[in-house]
């Protein structure tokens, strides 16, 4: 076996046996301190936008409410992604505690963990550590339940303010912003929501202190990373690694010696061809915007017996299916994309049609109401422009 | 009382007569009715006050929450990029001549619906599937066979 | 007061109010910016996605209507980014909306159209997705045609619907491709629990909601030789119809509609105001039978508080949704029905034509007009006592078929015999008029004397308000009304239907203790009705009402009972308020319907 570069952590997946210790000694900190040392540590949101953990935490906290809630984002529909489901079968401990912090720091009292519809089948040993969990909380005096809230097949409910909608009986369509959801969340109230990752991330911080974490990573990009690894790979799975890499590194150790693309971040990520896999690093855009790929953790490598037409097409279908329909460049332009494509193929439509698809997928990702329809244009675009010619063809 | 009168009132003594238990009550209809009748909508709209427009729009917003009736068991195959990749449509057809059925109906005894899904989130072990809440992972024709056979087996013995 | 808040909008400072939108602010400054789904009677959806702009440095485009002002902003309207990306929004709605422009009802009046010509759509179009869609059309409701391949999802109607009037018969369905407008189960309109209020109409910017038109049938009565056309107008048309036809909200354009009316051949031209008299005399009455019964005669089962029932949509709202409440209902007609049960009986005789003969067309503000027509129990006369309801828009547009210069016509006058009216019925059109016209009325067949408010005006029933309360004090009152001697007659006024519900709920939590209710379904009563002239706004329904109140001050009477045609109608053919004939034909009754 060849070697590999890429050595897998062992943060997240570690079983540690002094999780309640750690929460209680956590808990007995001050509330400024734990958040500073969220943001020393440069946790960001694992969803994949990144936004800064401690921060939300911090704005959360300065509402002056009494109604807040700690939510966990577990509607993992994101194509390629299964990592949360792994955190929350084998570790779903730090992930509560997280919760438990963030509840005391922000003052909620309860939490939900919002677990996708396909996932039902976690929920009864989940219900258990929960119920566990819940002693573990009397016995430290802390005032805060977690319920799970289970979904029913939405992919936009892991959009935050549509996940909110839904847990308020409503259709998953998400919000206009401002309000955010630390000022108005869940039920109009402060809230803070994370991805199942995060939380399980602040464990460890919490536990060895933000250096370790910060020492992880490049960057604007710290720490470790969860990534669920599909497609033509020998060794699919779940790899925690650390923030940073190239996506060659990453081909050299997952690949199956083919490989021609990798789509990193799911059907709303982008796709990276072989020539660009030594210049593209894993991690959330900053000041190497342009070649750093943020990502919630999905990575699909495809081979040259792939059609790169079939994968665009594939996600597009997708998306005309799960685009929330409430804005007219998400529930039409997604339509025209995949019609489009398909246009171009038959030949119903010249090649030059695919310049005008490239010009409707940059508009919605300047019109779009959220994320979903925003992100369609990084998989059109990064498809269609490296892989012209099996458009085409 | 009508049945789904009495089912709808039992859901909603248990979980709450505001919006936010709407989706609890749905799922909780769909898990012993497998969808959602024009009547139970009703009676939610009922238990809740609130209109049945506004029960239907949200139903029907979800994959999972069914307005059609649907067999005992509902097959949902995978249809994202990795599970086609590792042979989804050969499932598929499989589990289209075994139960004789095309993707989307019932099967004529009502036990078996056969639809497709997006992604179930185990990409990793493709092609996967859920029968009802239960995950099936690595399929293969053989494999689906013997689960097919495993259900239909239970079925006779609970006849 | 609110903080106020300095941006530059196209470089030109604006200062306005803490929380106003990037639109407001634009507005403001008179730089206009598109809109679909925003509307000034609604809560913000922000999902048409055409009033994008650009803030400076910043890559993502703004929704104005969603986007609250923030100091320091610096937003463009019309860079170039903004102009292609609201350029592409049009075309992704064109490319799914039917647009067979010439062949639609709001031709020439279509938000969509007009940003599309605007942008110069067409050419190199997307491509379009109406024929892949299995779209269809509900026109088995005899008020409303829903048109979903004409549909741009900007959820207006569900707004209206389940906000502004909280009926909730129109809910958004499915999602993705699949996104549509639909109701319960998506049955035809008349099978759920719609009012045909009209006001999802009046709000949709395209053809995807429009009225069932009738003006067809009606020309057709008005070539036919043998067939004597009646027609009435009701009191809000007046002040409105000018709208449609070129001129600014607000003008009262009685003389110049008789005049009309009569160019286009009816051959009498009377008004719904003579009932709107009529039905102050039976509806007063029975509000006085319902106080004496519950006061004088112990009646238990006299129910109060009793409401109006001359708006459609409220009656077919509470039909479905307070049905415990239906005896509450005034069982006096509509104004349009007794009119339509007198039409076909005692004007036919009097002028001496057969009721076989007559077609009796109504011309409306209102869409849950046509739905009231078409009750079976509106037939007191042995025939169809409404034949056709015209909308005051689908008159325009008669009009305007007809070549006639509308603005350059001069005044005329109704035809005589159920032609006259009083300025108590005139202010029907407005939000709390029945209920001043009543008092108006009430007050002073009890008293003897004119209601105590200066120039009978009762101004605390006037007004835009949700809800309004007045009480009246009965003093001095005259012998025969002695158990009303220091009553105070509690009233209140609602007009909205979701106000409507408020109201309703509060009396069957039995925390309002009223009398007398009044209910319009539309907001600003029937001067906002679903037929009326589109567009609708709080300015445009404030300028007509001051037209109907203008209007009533000028009329030399001013309260029904003292009508002379109400008066001559009494004393010739009804003989008495409440009587036999009155009961054969100016009342009704009403029906429970699904709750959902």
């Amino acid at each position: 076996m060849k070697k590999k570069h890429l050595q897998r952590l062992d943060l997240i997946f570690k079983n540690e046996h002094d999780i309640e210790a750690i929460l209680e000694k956590t808990l007995k900190r001050g509330n400024d301190e734990i958040i500073n040392d969220l943001i020393s540590s440069g946790l960001k949101g694992r969803g994949g936008a990144g936004f800064p953990t401690g921060l939300k935490w911090k704005l959360a906290s300065e509402e002056q409410t009494d109604e807040k809630y700690v939510i966990c984002n577990a509607d993992e529909g994101e194509p390629g992604t299964f990592k949360d489901r792994e955190i929350l079968q084998s570790v779903p401990h730090k992930v509560l505690s997280g919760m438990a912090v963030c509840a005391r720091i922000i003052g909620a009292k309860k939490g939900y963990i919002y677990l996708r519809g396909e996932y039902l089948f976690l929920k009864p040993q989940l219900l258990e550590v929960i119920d566990e969990f819940h002693s573990t909380l009397d016995k430290m005096g802390l005032d805060f339940r977690v319920e799970i809230f289970l979904g029913s097949g939405a992919y936009i409910c892991g959009e935050e303010s549509a996940l909110f909608e839904s847990m308020e009986g409503k259709r998953g369509e998400p919000r206009n912003k401002p309000p955010f959801p630390t000022v108005q969340g869940y039920k109009s109230k402060p809230t803070v929501i994370n991805n199942v990752e995060t939380l399980a991330h602040t464990y460890s911080i919490f536990k060895y202190g933000p250096d370790k974490f910060k020492d992880l990573g490049i960057q604007d990009s710290r720490g470790s990373k969860v990534f669920s690894v599909s497609g033509d790979t020998p060794i699919p799975g779940i790899y925690e690694l650390e923030f940073g890499m190239s996506v060659q590194r990453f081909v050299d150790d997952f690949g199956d010696g083919d490989a021609k693309a990798v789509q990193v971040g799911g059907a709303s990520g982008f796709c990276v061809p072989r020539k660009r896999f030594d210049k593209t690093v894993i991690g959330y855009q900053g000041k190497l915007r342009g070649t750093s790929l943020p990502t919630g953790g999905s990575m699909m490598i495809f081979n040259s017996s792939r059609s790169m037409y079939n994968v665009l097409h594939n996600y597009l279908d997708f998306f005309v299916e799960e685009s929330c329909g409430q804005c007219t460049p998400c529930r039409v332009g997604t339509q025209q994309l995949l019609l489009g494509i398909e246009a171009v193929k038959k030949g119903d439509q010249p090649s030059s049609y695919l310049d005008r698809l490239m010009d409707l997928a940059e508009g919605m990702r300047v019109t779009a109401k959220c994320g979903l329809g925003q992100s369609v244009a990084n998989s059109f675009s990064s498809i269609v422009e490296n892989f012209k010619e099996e458009m085409i063809y | 009382m009508t049945e789904v009168k009495q089912l709808v009132k039992g859901l909603a003594d248990q979980y709450g007569r505001n919006e936010e238990c709407l989706l609890p009550i749905l799922q909780g209809i769909v898990t012993s009715e497998q969808h959602i009748s024009e009547d139970a909508m009703v009676e939610v709209a009922r238990e809740l006050n609130i209109s049945a427009a506004q029960v239907y729009g949200t139903a029907t917003f979800y994959s999972f929450l069914h307005t059609k009736p649907l067999g005992k068991y509902v097959i949902r195959v995978c249809k994202t990029i990795t599970c086609m990749m590792h042979g989804k449509n050969q499932i598929i057809k499989e589990l289209e001549s075994l139960l004789k059925v095309n993707l989307g109906e019932t099967t004529h005894d009502g036990k078996f619906t056969l639809m497709e899904t997006n992604c179930l989130g185990q990409c990793h072990k493709g092609p996967a599937m859920l029968i009802n809440d239960k995950p099936y992972t690595d399929l293969t024709p053989e494999k689906v066979r013997e689960i097919v056979m495993m259900y239909r087996n239970k079925e006779l013995r609970s006849n | 007061m609110a903080e106020k808040i300095n941006l530059k909008i196209d470089n030109i400072a604006v200062n306005i109010d803490e929380g106003s939108t990037i639109l407001e602010a634009a507005r403001k400054i008179n730089i206009r910016i598109p809109t679909l789904c925003h509307h000034e009677d609604l809560c913000v959806a922000g999902n048409c996605r055409v009033c994008m702009v650009e803030q400076v440095d910043s890559d993502r485009l703004l929704p104005s209507c969603a986007m609250p002002v923030s100091e320091g902003m610096e937003i463009l309207t019309n860079s170039l980014k903004v102009r292609s990306a609201r350029k592409q929004v049009v075309e992704l709605l064109v490319s799914e909306h039917r647009a067979d422009c010439t062949r639609c009802y709001k031709n020439g009046k279509c938000e969509l159209q007009e940003l599309s010509s605007e942008y110069i759509v067409g050419e190199n179009g997307f491509i379009d997705l109406v024929p892949l869609k299995n779209y269809s059309i509900d026109n088995f409701s005899p008020s409303i045609i829903k048109d979903d391949s004409k549909c741009i999802r900007c959820q207006r109607c569900v707004r209206t619907c389940n906000q502004l009037q909280n009926i909730g018969a129109l809910s958004v369905a499915y999602k993705g491709e699949h996104m549509k407008v639909s109701s319960f189960y998506e049955k035809p309109m008349y099978e759920v629990v719609c009012t045909n209020c009209g006001q999802c109409i009046n709000r949709c910017p395209t053809g995807a909601l429009t009225e069932k038109t009738y003006f067809d049938e009606v020309w057709s009565a008005l070539n036919s030789e043998k067939k004597h056309v009646v027609v009435q107008t009701a009191p809000a048309v007046r002040i409105a119809l000018g709208e449609a036809l070129g001129m600014p909200a607000g003008e009262i354009v009685t003389g110049k509609l008789v005049s009309a009316l009569r160019r286009l051949g009816f051959n009498s031209v009377l008004d719904t105001d003579f009932t709107a008299d009529l039905t102050i005399i039976e509806e007063g009455n029975e509000l006085l039978q319902r106080l004496k019964k519950a006061l004088v005669d112990g009646d238990t089962s006299v129910k109060l508080p009793m409401t109006t029932s001359c708006s459609p949509g409220w009656v077919k709202f509470i039909e479905h949704a307070f049905p415990e409440y239906l005896e509450n209902v005034s069982t006096a007609k509509s104004p349009q029905q007794m009119f339509g049960a007198l039409a076909k009986t005692f004007y036919a005789k009097k002028i001496g034509v057969e009721p076989e003969n007559m077609v009796s067309i109504s011309v409306m503000p209102c869409t849950a007009k046509k739905y009231e027509a078409d009750r079976p129990e509106m037939r007191s006369s042995g025939y169809k006592d409404v034949d056709y309801v015209l909308t005051t828009r689908e008159l325009a547009l008669m009009i305007k078929q007809a070549g006639i210069d509308f603005a350059s016509l001069p005044d005329d006058e109704y035809d005589s015999i159920m032609g006259e009216s009083s300025g108590a019925a005139v202010i029907f059109g407005a939000t709390g008029g029945v209920m001043e016209a009543a008092l108006r009325t009430a007050y002073e067949v009890v008293t003897g004397r004119e209601v105590p408010f200066e120039n009978l005006n009762i101004t605390p029933v006037r007004g835009m308000e949700d809800v309004k309360e007045a009480t009246i004090k009965i003093e001095n009152v005259l012998p025969e009304w002695s158990f009303l001697e220091g009553a105070e007659l509690k009233t209140c006024v609602a007009h909205g239907l979701s106000n409507a519900k408020k109201v309703m709920e509060a009396v069957k939590a039995g925390t309002a203790e009223y009398h007398f209710i009044e209910i319009m379904a539309c907001p600003g009563g029937c001067l906002g009705g679903g037929g009326q002239p589109i567009p609708t706004s709080p300015a445009i329904r404030k300028k007509r009402s001051e037209a109907i109140y203008r209007e009533d001050a000028l009329k030399p009477i001013r309260k029904s009972h003292e009508n002379p045609e109400v008066v001559h109608i009494y004393e010739e053919f009804l003989k008495e308020p409440l009587g036999k004939k009155s009961h054969e034909l100016l009342h009704t009754h009403y029906t429970e319907r699904n709750r959902y």
